[in-house]
C-alpha cells in the first residue's frame, strides 16, 4: 500500500445520496481475477452511453456528456465530494480499487457504509467524514469555482479550502498509522502469531466441535 | 458478572488481543469462500509466500457466476469460467474443509449451503467476502461480510482486525398477519430505520415475533441486515435453532452434540443487558411490502402508493427520490397494485430455501402465470433445496403454472451469469437489492416476498397476496 501523507488536488462533486457499490463498479467487471484495470469502469453505467463489458476498449465508448466526471473541468480530479451513505451495498473491494485506479485519492462525505469504509482504508483510499453542513459548503464552493482544490493533511487530520478555511476530521489511530506508513496489516497481525496460536488451543478445548 | 448481550458473549469469546485504542483481533471459526471475492486474496497470499492459517475453517463454493441451465454445456462466458476455474485451482492448491464446485449436486449459494450443511454453528464467528454473510447470524453467530483484503487477512491469520461495532436491538412483538413473512418484516424494518440506520451497529433481532420465526425466516431477516446498514445481524439460540441443526452433515454428533447444545443454550442476551440503541415494532402493523425505488429503504405497503417527491422537504432526499422514480419509470401516487411486471424472480440467498419455495408453490398451485409475464423463474438456493423441492413435487407445481425451474446459484439476484433483465424490464424479485442495474443494466427491480412474487406472476402486476384465494 502506498503511503498517504499530504495531498492536494482537484475536487469533483458527486451530488447524490446513497451511491451504492453496484453503481461504483457494475457486476460484470467483478469477474476479473486481477486487482487492477478497474479505473475505466468506475461508475460505468452513468459514465458511458453504451453498455460496457469486460475486455472492451473502453476508450472508444461513447461518454455520457451529462455525467459529472465527464465534464472537462473535473478532469484529473483526485478528491471526490459525496453525500450520505456513500458506498452502501456489496462488499466488493473492486469499488475502492476502481476509485483509486481512476485517480481518486480521497472521498469526502457526511457518512460511508461500513464495509466500504474498511475496504477503502485497506487500499490507501482515504475516506473523510465531515458534517453535512461542511459538505454542503464544499459542494457550493466546488460548483461555483472552476479548478477548486482542497488540501488534505492526514497527519493533522485537516482539509483546507483554497480560502484557508480548515475542517478537522476524525480517523481511527490504527487506520491512520497504517495509512501514514503504508503498513502491511497482515504482517502486523502476524506479530501476534503466538497469541493467536495460544487462543486457538484454548478455544479448541472449550468448543471442540468448532474445529 | 454483569448482564451481557449475545453479541458481547460472541465478541468476548473470540477476542485474541486488544490494542489500547480498542482495535481487536477476533478469531474466526468459519471462513466461507466464493469465486468473486477470493482470487485476489489468494494471489496476495501467493505473492507474500503465505499459507492459510487453518484450512479446516474454509468452506467454499462457486455460486455467483454459475449458469442456471444447460449445466452439461459448462460456463459459456470465458471470463466467468476463468474465475470459477481459478477458485478450483486455488482450493486445490491451498485446501478447504469442503468445496462444492460448479456441477456438484450440493453446490449452491454460499449463504444457503453453510447452514444446510451444518457448517454454520451457534457461537461461531463467520466471515465471507460477501456482504450477506449477516445471514448466518440467525444461528446465534457473529457473522460479518468482508472485503478481499480482509479475506486475505483471515486466510493468513485466522483473525479479523476490527473495532467492536455498537449494539442495537430490534424488538418485534406479536404474531405476523396471514400472508406476511420475514421478508416483509425486514423490509418494514429497513423502511423504518433507513438503509444507513444500522451503520456502525451489530443488530440483535428479539421479541416474540422473532422467536416464532423458523430458522429460514430468521435467515431472511438477518440476510438483509446489511440493507439496513449493519454489518451483522443475529438471533439468540433456542429450540428452533437446535432442532434445525440436529443431524446435519457438519454438526457435532453423540456426546459432543450434547456438550455443544449445553453451550449453545447460553447464547442469549442476559436480562437487563445494555444496548446502545433499541428499536421496537409491532408485528400486527406489518403489511406485505413492495419496494418502489432504487434502494431497499424506498419501500411501501402493497396497498400503498408510489410517494410524491414534492412532499419531501429535504432537498438531497427529494432529488434522490426523483432520480429513483425516473430510473424506475414510475409516476408519483401510482398505486402499487397498478404496477405491471415483465419478469418474476424467485431465488437469491434471501429467499431461495425450501420454505420459500413451498410458500410460493402454494400460491401458484393449479394456476397460470399471466400471459403478459415474459419470464417467471424459480432458482433454488442449493442442490439440496432443489432435490427436496423435487421430492415434494414443487418443481411440477411451478412448471405447470408456467415458471422455469432452474439449477441453483445467485442467478438474477445480480446477473453475473446469463440471467438478467433487459433494459427497461420490470421485475418482482425475492432478492435483497434493488439498486440501479443490479439485475441487469437498465433493469427495474421491486423487492418482495416469495408469496408476493408468486401472486404477482399470476396477476401480471402486484396484488395483495392476502386477497388471492
Ligand atoms: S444471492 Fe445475491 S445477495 Fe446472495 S450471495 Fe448471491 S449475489 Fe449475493
Amino acid at each position: 500500500m502506498e503511503k498517504f501523507v499530504r495531498r492536494e488536488g482537484l475536487v469533483a462533486p458527486m451530488d447524490r445520496a446513497n451511491v451504492d457499490t453496484d453503481a461504483i463498479i457494475p457486476k460484470q467487471y467483478l469477474k476479473s481475477i486481477k486487482r487492477t484495470g478497474f479505473g475505466p469502469n468506475l461508475f460505468d453505467e452513468w459514465r458511458y452511453l453504451d453498455h460496457g463489458e469486460p475486455g472492451m476498449d473502453h476508450s472508444k465508448r461513447r461518454l455520457n456528456p451529462d455525467f459529472v466526471l465527464n465534464q472537462p473541468r473535473y478532469r484529473g480530479a483526485t478528491v471526490l465530494l459525496a453525500r450520505d451513505n456513500f458506498g452502501c451495498g456489496s462488499s466488493r473491494e473492486h469499488a475502492p480499487w476502481a476509485l483509486l485506479q481512476y485517480g481518486f485519492q480521497a472521498v469526502i462525505a457526511p457518512s460511508f457504509a461500513d464495509i466500504f469504509y474498511n475496504n477503502s482504508l485497506k487500499n490507501g483510499l482515504l475516506l473523510i467524514r465531515l458534517d453535512a453542513k461542511a459538505v454542503d459548503q464544499l459542494f457550493r464552493e466546488t460548483l461555483s469555482s472552476e479548478g477548486y482544490r482542497l488540501a488534505i493533511d492526514l497527519e493533522s487530520q485537516t482539509v483546507t479550502t483554497p480560502g484557508g478555511q480548515r475542517f478537522q476530521f476524525d480517523i481511527d489511530p490504527f487506520n491512520k498509522r497504517c495509512l501514514l506508513n503504508g503498513l502491511d496489516e497482515i504482517g502486523l497481525t502476524l506479530e501476534h502469531a503466538d497469541k493467536i496460536r495460544a487462543f486457538e488451543a484454548k478455544h479448541r478445548e472449550r468448543q471442540p466441535w468448532l474445529f | 458478572m454483569p448482564a451481557r448481550t449475545l453479541y458481547d458473549k460472541l465478541w468476548e469469546s473470540h477476542l485474541v488481543h486488544q490494542e489500547a485504542d480498542g482495535t481487536a483481533l477476533i478469531y474466526i471459526d468459519r471462513h466461507l469462500v466464493h469465486e468473486v471475492t477470493s482470487p485476489q486474496a489468494y494471489e496476495g497470499l501467493r505473492l507474500a509466500g503465505r499459507k492459510p492459517w487453518r484450512v479446516g475453517s474454509i468452506v467454499a463454493t462457486a455460486d455467483h457466476n454459475t449458469p442456471t441451465r444447460d449445466w452439461d454445456k459448462g460456463i459459456k462466458d470465458p471470463v466467468s469460467r476463468l474465475q470459477v476455474e481459478t477458485l478450483d485451482a486455488n482450493i486445490k492448491e491451498f485446501g478447504a474443509k469442503v468445496y462444492f464446485p460448479f456441477l456438484d449436486r450440493q453446490q449452491g449459494i454460499v449463504h444457503v449451503i453453510g447452514p444446510e450443511q451444518g457448517a454454520t454453528l451457534p457461537g461461531m464467528t463467520v466471515v465471507c467476502g460477501d456482504s450477506h454473510t449477516s445471514t448466518h447470524g440467525a444461528f446465534g453467530c457473529l457473522a460479518f461480510g468482508i472485503g478481499t483484503s480482509e479475506v486475505e487477512h483471515v486466510l493468513a491469520t485466522q483473525c479479523m482486525a476490527m473495532k467492536k461495532p455498537k449494539a442495537m436491538r430490534i424488538d418485534v412483538e406479536g404474531p405476523l398477519g396471514r400472508g406476511v413473512t420475514a421478508k416483509d418484516l425486514i423490509l418494514a424494518i429497513i423502511g423504518k430505520i433507513g438503509s444507513a440506520g444500522g451503520t456502525g451497529y451489530a443488530i440483535e433481532y428479539a421479541g416474540s415475533t422473532i422467536r416464532a420465526l423458523s430458522m429460514e425466516g430468521r435467515m431472511t431477516l438477518c440476510n438483509m441486515s446489511i440493507e439496513a446498514g449493519a454489518r451483522a445481524g443475529m438471533v439468540a439460540v433456542d429450540d428452533t435453532t437446535i432442532h434445525y441443526l440436529k443431524g446435519r452433515r457438519f454438526a457435532p454428533k453423540g456426546a459432543l452434540w450434547d456438550r455443544a447444545v449445553a453451550h449453545w443454550r447460553t447464547l442469549v442476551s442476559d436480562p437487563g443487558a445494555r444496548f446502545d440503541q433499541v428499536v421496537s415494532l409491532d408485528a400486527a402493523q406489518v403489511q406485505p411490502q413492495v419496494t418502489w425505488g432504487t434502494n431497499p429503504q424506498m419501500v411501501t405497503t402493497v396497498d400503498g402508493k408510489v410517494p410524491d417527491p414534492k412532499e419531501e422537504k429535504d432537498p438531497v432526499k427529494r432529488e434522490w427520490m426523483e432520480r429513483a422514480l425516473k430510473y424506475m419509470d414510475l409516476k408519483p401516487n401510482t398505486r402499487i397494485t397498478d404496477i405491471a411486471l415483465d419478469k418474476i424472480f424467485i431465488g437469491a440467498c434471501t429467499n431461495s430455501r425450501i420454505e420459500d419455495l413451498r410458500v410460493a408453490a402454494e400460491v401458484v398451485r393449479g394456476k397460470r402465470v399471466a400471459s403478459s409475464i415474459k419470464l417467471a423463474m424459480v432458482v433454488p438456493g442449493s442442490g439440496l433445496v432443489k432435490q427436496q423441492a423435487e421430492k415434494e413435487g414443487l418443481d411440477k407445481v411451478f412448471t405447470a403454472a408456467g415458471f422455469e425451474w432452474r439449477e441453483p446459484g445467485c442467478s438474477m439476484c445480480l446477473g453475473m451469469n446469463d440471467d438478467q433483465l433487459s433494459p427497461g424490464e420490470r421485475c418482482a424479485s425475492t432478492s435483497n437489492r434493488n439498486f440501479e442495474g443490479r439485475q441487469g443494466p437498465g433493469g427495474r427491480t421491486h423487492l418482495v416476498s416469495p408469496a408476493m412474487a408468486a401472486a404477482a406472476a399470476l396477476a401480471g402486476h402486484f396484488v395483495d397476496v392476502r386477497k388471492v384465494s
